[in-house]
């Protein structure tokens, strides 16, 4: 077991460290304009401007965001944008999982829900994010209720949680009818209720279908609030640090990379915790083919 | 023993399943039987001769389509309620993330009796079934015998006065069976409950049973019963020519009952 984990260590190390290899290789070797054929450029360009060099990158985040006085250091700023993005990420994974699991129970309780909401599930998905999010904005604006108010955030978390319930859904639908018949039979002959065959056969059964489900969630969750902020407006997060230091690239190409070294920081967060979650479930996973 | 009140009765029954297609399948037709307390019951015969159907419809798996059974004098709702009987099939089915005392224990948890008198009661079938030592192992660390044992101990977890054993040696080597037919045997003697049982093979329904209840195909209906009176239940009697007087008995009842031979009856 110990050695099985140091060596997937080594190995991740070693992944890393090849990506990075390959990209000098690629920008010492490639020329500079690129690979094209006819007008098409197949191989992307190697200036600095395009890819700058990994030790650019590493050193900058060193740096401090601006010039102005007083400025953070570009690591510190970029940790924080991920930490207020993943808090987001993390309630929208919440608020998929919760009705994703919901509309699983009510889809499994009820056939005909099952012909009736699944088709809608299924074309939930096909909806692009940047046709629903102004929806959502103006919906949740619309809430008025007390001294509540929407705020722009609740809209990013909504629209992360419309792409993590998905995978929830379908999968867990999938494990509440798992169980064979002869188990549901032997529910039935000890005259179990819906609610104790739910608790004590179907819920068990669906966990080796819900954990993949759940990374699945977690990272469409993350890929969900970064798009969203984008497109709701929201600061303070990767998905605006993104297109703002987008916009200084041609003057400081290594800065625009700190906030994709952010977001591949939050997806690796947030599987890591889903997969701490799962070895908690273990002994309902027996059987289950590792994904 | 009519003396004893019966444990099933079953008055006329008829079963009609209707298919997708809007036809029909007629699973049994006209069946009578009683089983008295105690009595241990084989239902024998080709595939499709509704054995197993009318084994579901005592169990209030499936319900009748004409005709009455009771149970202990009651619905067979009411006495699949009440728990009166243990039910075993074919594949074990444990739960896969319980472990063997845990599955025993499965009825009990659900009908709410206290942890104390679960543990107490999973002792004695663990005793019984001889897998003391198997008790916090899961059902995949077991072989298909064990499994099975463990399904049949947790069938009789709540002392039911009448286990329902769908083909419950079906999947298991002939070594393995027999074997597991002695232990059944002894289980069955020391609870005094009925048994109702199902299977493809007339040994085993001649070694176990007080009667054999031979069934044909299309519809399923009962051709033949045929009483076993052995005066014990031994390796011995495997060798006995009583017993396979008795495995002549059931054999030819079964190609009596049909015109062209029975179908999926294993003969050894």
């Amino acid at each position: 077991m110990r050695t099985a984990r140091a060596q997937a260590i080594v190995w991740g190390v070693v992944g890393v460290l090849g990506i990075a290899a390959l990209w000098e290789l690629y920008k010492a070797l490639a020329p500079e304009d690129g690979v094209t054929v006819g007008s098409v450029t197949v191989l992307p360009r190697t200036t600095d401007i395009a890819m700058p060099h990994i030790w650019d990158m590493v050193t900058r985040l060193f740096e401090p965001v601006t010039r102005a006085a007083g400025a953070d250091a570009l690591w510190w700023a970029v940790l924080q944008a991920a930490a207020f993005s993943l808090g987001i990420a993390a309630l929208g994974w919440v608020l998929g999982v919760v009705s994703g699991m919901l509309l699983a129970l009510l889809m499994q309780r009820w056939l005909t829900a099952e012909s009736a909401v699944l088709p809608w599930v299924v074309l939930s998905q096909t909806v692009p994010l940047i046709a629903i999010a102004p929806l959502v904005k103006r919906w949740g604006t619309n809430i008025h209720m007390g001294s509540f108010q929407w705020e722009n955030w609740m809209s990013v978390a909504v629209i992360a949680s419309y792409l993590a319930f998905f995978p929830v859904a379908i999968s867990a639908l999938r494990g509440l009818k798992s169980p064979p018949q002869a188990d549901t039979d032997l529910f039935h002959a000890y005259a179990a209720g819906w609610w104790t065959t739910l608790v004590r056969l179907r819920l068990p059964a669906s966990v080796p279908y819900l954990m993949p489900a759940l990374k699945l969630a977690a990272a469409n969750a993350v890929v969900g609030t970064v798009v969203a902020e984008v497109s709701i407006g929201l600061g303070g997060g990767i998905g605006r640090m993104i297109i703002e230091f987008a916009a200084t690239a041609s003057g400081d190409p290594a800065k625009t990379w700190a906030p994709i070294f952010g977001a591949v920081l939050i997806g690796l967060l947030s599987a890591g915790l889903v997969a701490l979650l799962g070895r908690g479930l273990g002994r309902f996973r027996r059987g289950e083919v590792p994904a | 023993m009519s003396a004893t009140r019966a444990a099933v009765t079953i008055s006329g029954v008829d079963k009609v399943f209707r298919t997708r297609k809007g036809g029909e399948v007629h699973a049994l037709s006209d069946v009578s039987l009683e089983v008295a307390a105690g009595e241990f019951v084989s239902l024998i015969g080709p595939s499709g001769c509704g054995k197993s159907t009318l084994m579901r419809l005592v169990a209030d798996l499936d319900g009748v389509t004409g005709g009455e059974i009771s149970v202990f004098g009651k619905s067979v709702e009411q006495a699949r309620k009440d728990q009166d009987y243990g039910i075993a099939f074919q594949q074990a089915g444990l739960l896969p993330w319980r472990t063997v005392r845990a599955n025993i224990e499965l009825p009990l948890e659900i009908h709410g009796v206290e942890a104390r008198a679960r543990k107490e009661r999973s002792d004695e079938l663990l005793a019984l079934i001889g897998l003391e030592d198997f008790a916090d192992h899961h059902p995949d660390q077991l072989s298909g015998g064990m499994k099975q044992r463990v399904a049949i101990a947790r069938s009789m977890a709540e002392r039911p006065r009448l286990l329902l054993m769908d083909e419950p040696f079906g999947a298991l080597d002939e070594m393995t069976r027999e074997h597991m037919q002695n232990e059944l045997v002894a289980l069955c003697q020391e609870t005094g409950a009925a048994v109702i049982f199902v299977t493809h093979s007339i040994p085993e329904a001649v070694f176990l049973s007080d009667r054999v209840v031979v069934m044909s195909p299309r519809p399923g209906r009962i051709t033949d019963i045929i009483d076993l009176s052995f005066s014990s239940r031994d390796e011995e009697l495997r060798e006995d020519a009583a017993f396979y007087e008795g495995v002549t008995a059931v054999r030819s009842a079964l190609h009596g009952g049909v015109a062209d031979g029975p179908r999926g009856v294993e003969n050894r």
